[in-house]
């Protein structure tokens, strides 16, 4: 009598898609089950998110999300091989999304066609279990392995360069984190991103379906992860290594003392200089408000649990087509959720002639955690 | 002492090769070694800041000692993606 595997968790169907991992001793059965339950993040999908995507959903990795506010551009389409040309000028989440679930109906796909940004990167950091950094910008590098210590989440970090590429995993439990290996962002302009240096699509292919098989590892408890090594790639000279690097005590992520995460992240280019907007603290708050209007700049899904009586209401996002509906002789505090998006808006409004405005330090959250009474989130 | 010099992307365009070796004198740390080569090529000024150093297969701060026969690579901040 032969006896046929079965699985709470897996139909039939899927233990016979998955049969090749199966039959691994390291995947087996078990392992198969902890990847269909297993929830992953890629932020980007590009050059790297494209074959780290594609693995991943094939692996049968049970819900696989995919952030990215960008579109499909024609010169994507020589490494972006997630992509045909018919996608050119869709957005690159929703496109990917209905590639993956047509590879892999078996699975949940989140499309999540946003800018992974200070706003939400924790609460979307949260919702997953481990996180692959695929972008091709440095602040949101810092942004990404920020959120993965705050949340204790690992970071499958992959980058690219020309013929040159880099593979590691931050933010793991006692590894170090981006900051302790680059503790400070090169200068705009220094390294060339894909878009002005150009880079061999091959090695896009190559940085994304490693960054896939250490977030496999992670995920199924196997092997060596590339935790506290940097893999550094070079295609030209078709040579591997790994270097060693330690957790950094001065580390201001994940040191002794961290800073981040004591006030909101802020990501370095996306910040407007803060120097000279005059704060607010929550504390004040009540009392400047007698003689300044709030504008309340959270968006609609944020603002759903509670807003200030009298506050002026108008989204960060519709603000430039709103503007009329304020009287630059009066006096704001400009307040969002955490007070990223505040600042944001405020130098929207003086561009638009605006003089008398604050911003609230910290945002409605830090004015709710001295507010018992108000019911923010 | 000699110590052998491994270049990786940006860099290994900006001293137009991937490997190289230096000649320095006894006692000198990493930092010197990327001065002498900052010395002779001006646009590693701008990733001075940047660049991290492994000293035989470990990440080391720019004030760790050399010692002849060692190989250090040059590993500025690869961003694309």
């Amino acid at each position: 009598m032969v006896e046929r595997t079965s699985s709470a968790r897996l139909s039939p169907r899927a233990l016979r898609r998955y049969s090749r991992h199966l039959l691994i001793p390291e995947v087996g059965l078990a392992g198969q089950e902890r990847l269909a339950a297993a929830r992953v993040l890629v932020v980007g999908a590009g050059g790297l998110g494209s074959p780290a995507l594609q693995y991943l959903a094939a692996a049968g990795v049970g819900r696989i999300g995919v952030i990215d506010d960008d579109s499909v551009d024609e010169t994507n389409l020589q490494r972006q091989t997630i992509f045909s040309g018919s996608d050119v000028g869709r957005n690159k989440a929703v496109a990917a999304a209905e590639r993956l679930r047509s590879l892999n109906p078996l699975i949940a796909i989140d499309a999540l066609p946003l800018r992974f940004g200070a706003d939400n990167a924790r609460d979307l950091v949260r919702l997953y279990d481990a996180v692959l950094d695929c972008t091709d910008r440095f602040p949101t590098r810092y942004l990404i392995s920020d959120a993965c210590v705050l949340e204790r989440k690992p970071d499958v970090y992959g980058s690219i360069f020309r013929f040159d590429g880099q593979v590691s995993i931050f933010g793991a439990e006692s590894g170090p984190c981006y900051r302790c290996l680059y503790p400070e962002a090169p200068p705009p302009g220094s390294v060339p991103s894909c878009a002005e240096g150009g880079v061999l699509g091959a090695l896009a292919g190559i940085i994304g379906t490693w960054q896939a098989s250490e977030a496999l590892k992670l995920l199924l408890g196997i092997g060596e992860p590339l935790i506290g090594r940097l893999m550094l790639v070079d295609t030209l000279g078709a040579n591997v290594r790994t270097v060693r690097f330690d957790r950094d005590p001065g580390c201001t992520a994940c040191g002794v003392r961290p800073t981040i995460g004591r006030r909101p992240l802020l990501v370095s280019d996306e910040e407007p200089s803060t120097s000279d907007v005059p704060e607010v603290e929550a504390d004040a708050l009540d009392e400047v408000l007698r003689d300044a209007f709030l504008l309340d700049v959270r968006e609609p899904h944020e603002a759903v649990l509670g807003s200030l009586e009298g506050a002026v209401q108008i989204p960060a996002s519709q603000l430039e087509g709103r503007m009329h509906e304020l009287d630059s002789a009066r006096s704001y505090v400009v307040a969002c959720r955490v007070g990223v998006k505040s600042l944001w808006a405020v130098a929207r409004l003086r561009e638009a002639g605006f003089t008398r405005l604050q911003h609230l330090q910290g945002g409605l959250l830090a004015y709710a955690a001295r507010h018992a009474e108000f019911d923010f989130f | 002492m000699r110590v052998r010099v491994l270049a990786f992307a940006r860099l290994r365009e900006l001293l137009a090769s991937g490997e190289l070796t230096l000649e320095l004198t006894s006692g000198a740390r990493v930092s010197d070694a990327w001065q002498m080569l900052a010395g002779r090529h001006a646009a590693l000024e701008h990733l001075a800041n940047s660049t991290r150093f492994a000293r035989n297969g470990q990440i080391v701060p720019s004030d760790a000692p050399l010692a002849d026969g060692d190989e250090i690579a040059l590993l500025p901040p690869v961003g694309g993606g």
